[in-house]
């Protein structure tokens, strides 16, 4: 055992310390979150597994999907993630200008995932409430828009801090990563709901 | 080497000055410090417990008779529905963790709060308004179908009420999500350096296996109530059977989360347990190590249990079989704790303070609750006795003999921390003797009940059970008596108790080494670890090495 009475400075930091001064708890605890929201997740998806494993026919004659627009969307989601991250390497580098420009495009191209989304859901011809299959798959890809709307909200929030306060720079961007992380998130639950309701109903 | 007295605590001076203390008022607002969250939520979940107590008495008064002469059916249904619910949900749960762990889980690992104190407060307040949804249902007819909320039952009857449930329920889940949250990163990160991770309090150990398994569960059960709540009220039908649903479904998910849910509520108290139990046998406590790693064990193994409860519900024998062998495993992490506290008292200089009364007497009725436990989940014998009176005897054992004795000895033992004064040790007794004798006499008999045939969540019986119903009610009586020499004592040494010492108990884990009640800061300098947690007579080595090093 060790007598730590010399490490005393090194004491009375960390523990004094709360997340304002330590950004490392902000990102672990967002983490942590995501787990539990992917348990979320993880329970539709299930569900769906269950409900599709006991139909005859899925999705039900009726209620197809359209794969165009989807397929569109995913492409635009998945290559925002990329966008996304060069944002994070500029403000690392300590080019505001270069951060707000690609968390801008991203930005934008989030709200094309959701007006496709809406588009999609007014062309369907079906509803919520049509079948099971149709139960599915409004809740689902509902609850995914929902995240994909916070997720928008976070990265305006961030450009709109940037802005209005100048936040941000090579050494302090926790949030610039926390949006980050939150928007990597929604895109990896997008790629399974997508494997789920689109593609594997071909099959 | 060189040898340290352990009931020595070496104190850092840093800066800190304070002094102050928190006003009555402050206790009432959206305060961020971490103690007054926990006195908070343990304010809040007694004042639910009283309530939901009320509603067992009525419930207990109905069946005196096979009549149902008090309460009429439906009414009988929204309180044995809101008893549990609020029992589960808004006392046990709140109390175990929220209180208990907010209040104490930065001071054992020596933080001056938790690491998000402005997420731990928001997650206090989302209590309050599910406990008004809840109780508000009842002008909606309140919701009828137990705890469990199965469909079709929940969704065919009162359906505001339903609805009202399933948001409070998602309330407290999110709640509860947040604390986790904050928990684990607390626990993980803002452990001063110099605890080693071996001389940790097994609270800790408790709150961090309990945050993990609520991080798990709970949002299982949030996605099962958002498709039952849109089954309810947006013409899906998920659940509907005629329409393509599958109500076995709704099962998995309510139970994927509602057996670890028992873990929720019983890890916090064994964390509990193992405070109390070494601090007033004056011993060091028996397999730390074992101890903690079963808390792991469980929050593991508890989360692929959870089929023991569908036993009945169509399950395949392949499934019965799996899920009976798994439940019985999960019997011997929790039989290695109870090994833990019984060597540890075997032995010990015991001082029988309220506290250390309410734990043994836990440790007692645990161990019959516990084997109930282990019958029920072997599928033979819970084909015969499910959803009688002896799945009520067994999980009353658990819950009241298991969590609220823990709860019980908690509010004893750090009631001169968290209030700075002493409670009546003589009251105390007479608290815990009422309870335990209630508790026997009034869940005991129901497990006769139960091999007999009388079914659950009924407002009217075949008067052949009358008599041992009739043992129920009056034990029943005195457990409701027995809360309020608890409640006059709590008031009254809170208000005009004798002051208390920093460290009445002479424990060794850090919380006792700042002021009673501690101060806004928690300590005006920092502690240092020294020793483990429970190194009670025995002196520590100092490696003479390592101290060399770090000059
Ligand atoms: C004075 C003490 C208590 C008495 C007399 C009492 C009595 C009862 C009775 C008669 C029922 C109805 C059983 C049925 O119809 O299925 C019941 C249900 C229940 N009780 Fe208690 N109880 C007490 C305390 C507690 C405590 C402390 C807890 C948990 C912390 C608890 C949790 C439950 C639960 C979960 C149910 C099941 C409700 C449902 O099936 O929806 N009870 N209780
Ligand atoms: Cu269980």
């Amino acid at each position: 055992m060790q007598d730590s009475t010399l490490n005393a400075p090194e004491i009375s930091l960390s523990s004094a310390a709360s997340h304002e001064e330590h950004p490392d708890l902000r990102v672990f605890g967002l983490l942590t979150f995501l787990v539990s929201e992917s348990l979320m997740f993880g329970g539709f998806f299930a569900s769906y597994l269950v409900l599709r494993g006991a139909a005859a026919v899925w999705p039900p004659e009726g209620t197809e999907v359209e794969l165009l627009v989807p397929t569109i969307n995913t492409v635009i989601l998945v290559s925002s993630s990329f966008v996304i991250h060069l944002g994070d390497t500029a403000i690392k580098k300590n080019n505001v200008a270069g951060m707000r420009l690609w968390y801008g495009i991203t930005a934008l191209m989030g709200a094309i995932f959701l007006a496709g989304q809406a588009y999609e859901y007014l062309t369907l011809g079906y509803g919520l409430t049509t079948n099971v299959f149709a139960n599915c798959f409004y809740l689902m890809t509902g609850f995914h828009g929902l995240h994909v709307f916070i997720g928008l909200l976070l990265i305006l929030g961030v450009l709109w801090r940037s802005r209005r306060f100048g936040h941000y720079s090579a050494t302090k961007h926790t949030g610039i990563e926390m949006a980050e992380i939150y928007w990597h998130f929604v895109d990896i639950i997008w790629i399974i709901l997508f494997s789920l309701l689109y593609i594997l109903t071909l099959f | 080497m060189t040898q340290l007295e352990t009931s020595q605590i070496t104190t850092v001076v840093t800066e800190h000055e304070l002094h102050q203390r928190w006003k009555w008022y402050d206790y009432f607002t959206f305060n961020i410090d971490h103690k007054v969250i926990g006195i908070q939520y343990l304010v809040t979940a007694f004042v639910f417990y009283l309530i939901g107590g009320l509603m067992a008495m009525a419930i207990r008064i109905e069946l005196n008779t096979p009549d149902a002469d008090f309460l009429d059916p439906n009414l009988y249904n929204a309180f044995m529905t809101n008893h549990g619910t609020l029992m589960i949900f808004m006392w046990i749960v709140p109390a175990a963790i929220g209180g208990f762990g907010n209040f104490l889980v930065p001071l054992m690992v020596g933080a001056r709060d938790m690491a998000f104190p402005k997420l731990n407060a928001i997650a206090f307040w989302l209590n309050p308004p599910a406990g008004a949804l809840l109780l508000g249902s009842f002008f909606f007819g309140g919701s009828q179908s137990g705890w469990t909320a199965y469909p079709p039952l929940s969704l065919i009857t009162a359906n505001t009420a339903q609805t009202m449930w399933i948001l409070a329920i998602v309330l407290v889940g999110t709640s509860s999500i947040l604390g986790a949250l904050n928990f684990v990163v607390t626990i993980l990160k803002m452990k001063v350096p110099s605890m080693q991770w071996t001389q940790m309090p097994l609270f800790c150990w408790a709150i961090l296996a309990t945050s993990v398994l609520a991080l798990l569960s709970t949002p299982v059960l949030a996605a099962g109530l958002v498709l039952l709540l849109f089954d309810i009220n947006f013409g899906t039908s998920f659940f509907k059977p005629d329409a393509g649903g599958n109500v076995v479904l709704y099962q998995h998910l309510f139970w994927f989360y509602s057996h670890p849910a028992v873990y929720l509520m019983i890890l916090p108290i064994f964390g509990i347990m193992s405070e109390v139990i070494p601090v007033h046998a004056r011993k060091p406590i028996f397999g730390y190590k074992a101890i903690a790693y079963s808390s792991l064990a469980i929050c593991v193994i508890g989360l692929f249990v959870w089929v023991h409860h569908m036993f009945t519900s169509g399950t395949p024998p392949w499934m019965r079989m799996f899920f009976t062998i798994s439940t019985l495993i999960v019997a011997v992490p929790t039989g290695v704790k109870i090994f833990g506290w019984v060597a540890t008292l075997w032995g010990g200089k015991i001082r029988f303070t309220s506290a250390m009364l309410f734990a043994i007497g836990l440790l007692s009725m645990f161990v019959v609750g516990g084997l109930g436990g282990v019958t029920l989940g072997t599928a033979p014998f819970d084909l015969h006795v499910h959803d009688t009176y002896y799945v009520v005897g067994h999980f009353h054992y658990v819950l009241f003999g298991g969590s609220v004795f823990g709860i019980y000895a908690g509010i004893y033992h750090w009631f001169p921390k968290i209030t700075g004064r002493m409670m009546n040790e003589t009251w105390g007794r007479v608290h815990f003797a009422l309870t335990f004798v209630g508790t026997h006499l009034t869940f005991l008999p129901m497990h006769q009940l139960g091999l007999q045939g009388m079914p659950r969540r009924v407002a009217m019986y075949d008067p052949q059970f009358a008599g041992i119903n009739h043992i129920c009610t009056i034990g029943a009586i005195v457990l409701g008596i027995s809360v309020l020499p608890f409640f006059f004592n709590a008031i009254w040494s809170w208000l005009y108790g004798p002051k208390a010492a920093d460290n009445p108990w002479d424990a060794l884990t850090l919380e006792w080494t700042t002021s009673s009640p501690p101060a806004i800061e928690n300590w005006e300098v920092l502690p240092v670890v020294t020793h483990g947690p429970y190194d009670y007579g025995r002196t520590v080595e100092v490696n003479q090495t390592v101290q060399t090093a770090s000059i």
